[in-house]
């Protein structure tokens, strides 16, 4: 059995305890990167990022990204979107193919 | 092209077409693979980006409603009404094999399956603004999973494809070429050593033949010299 993890500021993250998330409030992009490392050690399958804090972790979420556990996703801060989300998936279009064939035209 | 360093001989020339062959033929079979994974993962790419977009839309609408909520409450109300939440939720990794790369599909159990009965609070010294929030969060969170599971796919599919582009490319343009142009030399090597084999032999053969015709014409000519002396010695008596 594994957990879902949340990683995000106070606000954000508030709403995911209710309902059965573990949820890891940070401040800062440093105190996420040592919770993440910590956190992905255990038994998190997935463990959501709010963007806010994702935009300066970079080198830290890609060190997961070709496992297959746990699955790091960015998702939208209570302060909104910074579309780090859709630009992970424009990325992994330009990895495979080479190019952005997908989205290129917005 | 650089050609391999070997012996050109007719033994590697074998190995050499023996490793063309399968090279070849692992160049397909991975043209064949980096051709359908990519068939397989614009597809998810695309499905992954209008998920992405709706969970986002989703999750906005949630963050305004704990927002509202917030508004309502006062803050350390809102907080010790969420401090002990009542729903756990698990998940279940499974492993779902696209193309031989393994991908997680997750699925997830909600301790308590009763939906209305989420709320780790007491009614009274919350607000309606609340319950709606976090009902509205447990409606959004099944899709926030399959996005988890997309993005996780896509990704790794991506991974899987970059490598067998990049092994297909290898095949194609170095190893290929390489062992076409290796063969080709041993091949001409060969024929140009059969050609001088040939020529020394056919050398060999016409000194060979001087030779023997140089021993009959002395063989011939010693013996018309005996028997002109035969000759020579038997007259002077007739005479």
């Amino acid at each position: 059995m594994y957990k879902i993890g949340v990683i995000g500021d106070r606000e954000s993250v508030l709403g995911f305890k209710a309902v059965g998330l573990q949820v890891f409030p940070c401040l800062d992009s440093d105190e996420a990167v040592k919770t993440l490392h910590r956190i992905a050690k255990e038994d998190y399958a997935i463990i959501y990022i709010t963007e806010g804090l994702c935009k300066d972790m970079g080198d830290s979420i890609n060190e997961y990204k070709d496992m297959r556990i746990p699955a790091i996703i960015p998702i939208p801060g209570m302060d909104g979107s910074y579309g780090i989300g859709i630009a992970n998936v424009k990325k992994s279009v330009e990895r495979a193919v080479g190019a952005d064939i997908l989205f290129g035209n917005d | 092209m650089a050609r391999l360093n070997v012996n050109p001989t007719r033994m590697v020339l074998t190995s050499l077409k023996k490793r063309l062959k399968v090279a070849t033929r692992g160049h397909k079979l991975m043209k064949d693979k980096r051709d359908e994974l990519m068939k397989q993962f614009l597809e998810l790419a695309r499905q992954n980006k209008a998920l992405r977009e709706e969970v986002e839309k989703l999750l906005n609408e949630v963050y305004g409603n704990f927002t509202i909520a917030s508004a309502v409450m006062s803050s350390q109300m809102l907080e010790e009404a969420l401090m002990y939440p009542k729903q756990g939720v698990a998940i279940e990794v499974g492993v779902k094999n696209v193309m031989s790369v393994n991908v997680p599909v997750f699925d997830f159990k909600t301790e308590s399956s009763d939906t209305s009965n989420i709320y780790p609070y007491g009614f009274a010294s919350t607000s309606g603004e609340l319950d709606g929030a976090i009902a509205r969060l447990s409606e959004v969170f099944p899709t926030m999973l399959k996005l988890a599971a997309m993005e996780k796919e896509a990704s790794l599919l991506a991974e899987e494809i970059e490598k067998t582009r990049r092994r297909v490319n290898a095949l194609e343009y170095v190893m290929i070429p390489q062992l076409e142009e290796t063969i080709k030399y041993i091949k001409m090597k060969l024929d140009e050593n059969e050609r001088g084999n040939q020529t020394r032999l056919m050398k060999v053969k016409d000194m060979m033949l001087q030779q023997a015709i140089q021993e009959k014409i002395a063989v011939d000519e010693e013996q018309l010299r005996e028997f002109k002396q035969k000759e020579a010695g038997a007259n002077p008596k007739q005479k």
